[in-house]
């Protein structure tokens, strides 16, 4: 036994092989390689955009990209309605997604008991998951005439049902997010309240939601950002009229959004034309605002302490 | 003989903090070096720098020189992975790797490149034999370590350090967490160690310092106050704050 | 004393009902969506169905290419994303320093996370497709669809490898193990489960788009299989889309059949994702 002990490789004096020390550098360079990639292909996007949507910026004069008029074949580019057309769509999917969002987020984790909340929060992951084709589908198969009928309007392909199909896409990840930052209120918060007699209705709504107010804005945003992005969604029901939305009745007509425009129209133009150079302008336009919504709302101040559960969502 | 030399040693952190102002002293060979003294002394870093594990935290800056069988561990060309083999390490609350018990001891040697299985199985018995446990775990060397007790993790602790062959073992509170049964075996498998190997030991209360040390040092604030024999130093401490300490007036 | 509730209490039984309403109406509509389309769905399913190609312009037949092009942009996506994605995440777990430079990288991904779906059909038409040449195929999707996915990989792996306690990379270290034999041996055997998560939540996402494929893939119909990674195939969620805007009197019952299909793809996924995650916490070894 002394003599194997003496041929034990960890006593020869060396500390690690040569072969496998080269082997080593070059997996750590990869590595570390793969770990810069994220900033690569932002860059290699946003220069992409950048560098064919420039031509349109050359080829067709600020007055007509500012007009309200979208009419491609006859060399009519006005983006406004286009973004008109988001930005109605995003207020209203707003307008659904932060109350129910942020109320379905308040009964979760303050009110419904540990069964309740155990069986409801897999639900709304699902909801979550949902391939937006679908939920496009069934929008304009059952909502959208469902709403010609109940309000009586020409067609059901509205910003109507846009935002509410976009609503119910933003909630989930409202829900999660809010349901977090809630989580994270520390018990004594509450426990401080109640004990100077406060209802737990008046302590959700005076001590925990202020607390985590932060986390929930973090949400709102997130779900915001991913209204704004939606695109076959809005493309199924939202009637994909470009008319520039001027007032809250334009609700219940079509309009079409940004990414709707880009996705419907790029099959059809001719590469290198100024059409397909428009449609890459009002793509880095999108590169742009998601990159606003989603990096302000990552820098608001929020911890997620509860890794897996909530990533997992 | 003296293993470790010691000679003006200072940490600084990143942040400017100093957890080690000038230390110096000798480790004695095939003795059990008892460092001691109230929490926040030093005595981690100090610890953590004679495996250089020390790397792998934010320290700024190490002077001074550290020896062992003279050669200088600060050496920033020094190959640490050789060294951790030579200085082992046993931590103050069992942190068993999360594999069977067998693949614990022979984790050190697998790491080095270590294939032969009849040299594996023959170190996992004789360390487990020197760490005292043996005849608890032969039956179940492919179960999972963490199903083991505390103390018996401990213990698991040692022999994984042990089948490394070290010249040095440096024990960091080894017995915080555990029962006093299983702190007595470690300390009596400490004085069986010590014939072989040269032992640092940081213990958790004066009361271990002074059962088990044959040579003391106690440290204050990153500062090393007095060196003794372990006997010595616990009838009759020299410097007034040592005095304090070993008598309880503070913690 | 009064039996009455007094304001504040009745307040809250009337605000606690509010929200107990507005959960329900979140969340029932969600298992109407799904039992609706399994009712009206599954009459359509049958083995044609399955293993059929489409005829009579998709008013007939089945739609097997649609489920084949959709498995093989799923593995085309992993291919390219899973190993970059886990380097990715092992560095910023194990080897990125605190520094501007890691918050940088940290930025590039969120902003890859927020970037619009179809911006990234734009983006892998214009160099995938036309500039790089592949054409319409199943390379050019997969790469887009790829980067599309790579932040939910990232930050999912990264989560699972932070949780693994520090004090095994420490003992790791303190017995001559390398930080690569730290990460091979101990980190990320123990962090698999949650990364293989990550990794299949990331992948039903990438099963589910169109818009990244419209462009870059999505064929309307092909008579044949695809057989090459450079030919473009039919998937299901384009599919879906073409049956049920596209074209004129088609049976509901195929569309709803279609959806069905594409549902349980992507659900399936999600719940075997789920039934590793509660496995992995049963077994967890610290």
């Amino acid at each position: 036994m002394y003599q194997l002990q003496n041929k034990m490789i960890s006593k020869q004096k060396i500390g690690i092989n040569p072969k496998i020390q080269k082997r080593e550098l070059l997996i750590t360079a990869l590595i570390k390689a793969a770990g810069y990639s994220a900033i690569i292909f932002v860059g290699m996007i946003f220069l992409f955009l950048l560098v064919e949507s420039i031509p349109a910026l050359r080829e067709v004069e600020l007055s007509n990209l500012l007009s309200s008029r979208w009419y491609p074949i006859e060399d009519h580019y006005g983006v406004l309605p286009l973004i008109g057309g988001s930005l109605i769509i995003t207020v209203g999917a707003t307008l659904i997604a932060l109350p129910f969002g942020v109320g379905t987020a308040i009964y979760l984790s303050e009110i419904a008991p540990r069964w309740l909340r155990e069986t409801l929060k897999p639900l709304v992951e699902i909801l979550g998951g949902l391939p937006s084709v679908v939920l496009g589908f069934l929008g304009m198969l059952i909502l959208s005439p469902y709403l010609r009928i109940w309000l009586d309007l020409p067609t059901g392909l509205s910003a109507l049902a846009g935002s509410i199909l976009l609503g119910g896409i933003a909630i989930p990840t409202v829900v999660s997010i809010s349901e977090d930052a809630l989580d994270a209120v520390p018990k004594s918060y509450r426990d401080a309240s109640l004990a100077m007699g406060a209802t737990e209705w008046q302590t959700i709504w005076r001590v925990t939601l202020p607390a985590a107010r932060s986390g929930v804005l973090t949400a709102v945003m997130l779900g915001i950002g991913r209204a704004i992005g939606e695109t076959m969604t809005v493309m199924m029901v939202t009637g994909n009229a470009p008319i520039l939305p001027t007032g809250i009745k334009d609700l219940f007509s079509p309009v079409r959004t940004m990414t709707a425009t880009i996705a419907a129209e790029m099959g059809e133009v001719a590469n290198s034309s100024t059409h397909y150079h428009i449609l890459f302008l009002i793509g880095i336009i999108l590169f742009l605002i998601s990159l606003v919504v989603n990096v302000t709302a990552s820098a608001v101040v929020f911890r997620q302490k509860k890794s897996q559960e909530r990533i997992l969502s | 003989m003296n293993k470790i030399s010691i000679h003006n040693l200072s940490l600084t952190y990143s942040d400017g903090a100093q957890p080690l102002r000038d230390i110096s002293f000798d480790i004695p060979a095939n003795q059990i070096s008892v460092i001691f003294g109230p929490a926040g002394g030093g005595k981690s870093s100090l610890l953590r720098t004679l495996n250089r594990l020390n790397d792998l935290t934010d320290i700024q800056d190490q002077e001074g020189s550290v020896l062992l069988d003279g050669r200088d561990l600060l050496d920033p060309s020094l190959d640490v992975i050789q060294l951790r083999r030579q200085v082992g390490m046993v931590f103050a609350r069992p942190v068993v790797l999360p594999l069977s018990i067998k693949k614990n001891v022979t984790y050190g040697l697998e790491v080095a490149g270590e294939t032969n299985k009849d040299l594996l199985s023959e170190t996992v018995e004789s360390s487990l034999k020197k760490a005292a446990i043996w005849d608890e775990v032969k039956a179940r060397l492919d179960d999972p370590a963490i199903a083991l007790s505390g103390g018996q993790q401990q213990r698991l602790c040692l022999a994984r350090v042990l089948a490394l062959e070290p010249e040095v073992i440096l024990l960091d509170e080894p017995t915080s967490g555990l029962d006093p049964i299983s702190t007595g075996k470690v300390e009596e498998s400490l004085q069986d160690l010590k014939r072989e190997y040269t032992i640092v030991l940081v213990p958790h209360s004066v009361q271990q310092a002074a059962r088990t040390a044959d040579q003391a040092i106690f440290l204050l604030q990153g500062e090393l106050i007095e060196v003794n024999s372990g006997e010595l130093m616990f009838t009759n401490p020299q410097d007034p704050r040592t005095q304090d300490y070993i008598q309880g007036r503070f913690g | 004393m009064t039996m009455k509730l007094s304001a504040r209490q009745y307040k809250q039984r009337l605000g606690f009902s509010l929200l107990t309403l507005m959960t329900f109406l979140t969340v029932i509509p969600i298992i109407g969506v799904i039992i609706y389309i399994i009712y009206l769905g599954l009459p359509a399913i049958n083995l044609e169905f399955l293993t059929g190609f489409p005829r009579e312009g998709m008013r007939e037949g089945g739609i097997l290419p649609a489920i084949i092009g959709t498995f093989y942009l799923t593995l085309g996506t992993a291919t390219f994303a899973v190993p970059l994605g886990i380097g990715s995440a092992i560095y910023l777990s194990e080897y990125a320093p605190d520094n501007k430079a890691t918050q940088l990288i940290r930025i590039a991904i969120i902003n890859l996370a927020g970037i619009p779906s179809v911006v990234y059909g734009l983006f892998g038409l214009g160099l995938f497709v036309l500039f790089l040449g592949f054409g319409t195929s199943i390379l050019a999707g997969s790469l887009t669809l790829s980067i599309m996915t790579l932040p939910v990989i990232i930050s999912t792996t990264e989560e699972a490898l932070r949780a693994v306690p520090q004090s095994f990379r420490t003992v790791s270290m303190s017995l001559g193990a390398t930080k690569l034999q730290t990460i091979k041996k101990i980190v990320l055997p123990q962090a698999l489960p949650g990364i293989l998560t990550g990794v299949i939540l990331g992948l039903e996402r990438a099963a589910g788009e169109t818009a990244p494929i419209l462009f870059t893939v999505a064929a309307f119909f092909l008579p044949r299989l695809p057989n090459s990674p450079l030919d473009a195939t039919m998937a299901l969620p384009y599919h879906l889309y073409v049956i049920s805007t596209q074209v004129p009197g088609m049976p509901i019952k195929i569309q709803y059949g279609t959806a069905l299909v594409l549902l349980v793809f992507v659900l399936g996924m999600n719940l075997v994702a789920t039934a590793i995650r509660s496995r992995a916490r049963a077994r967890r070894q610290w």
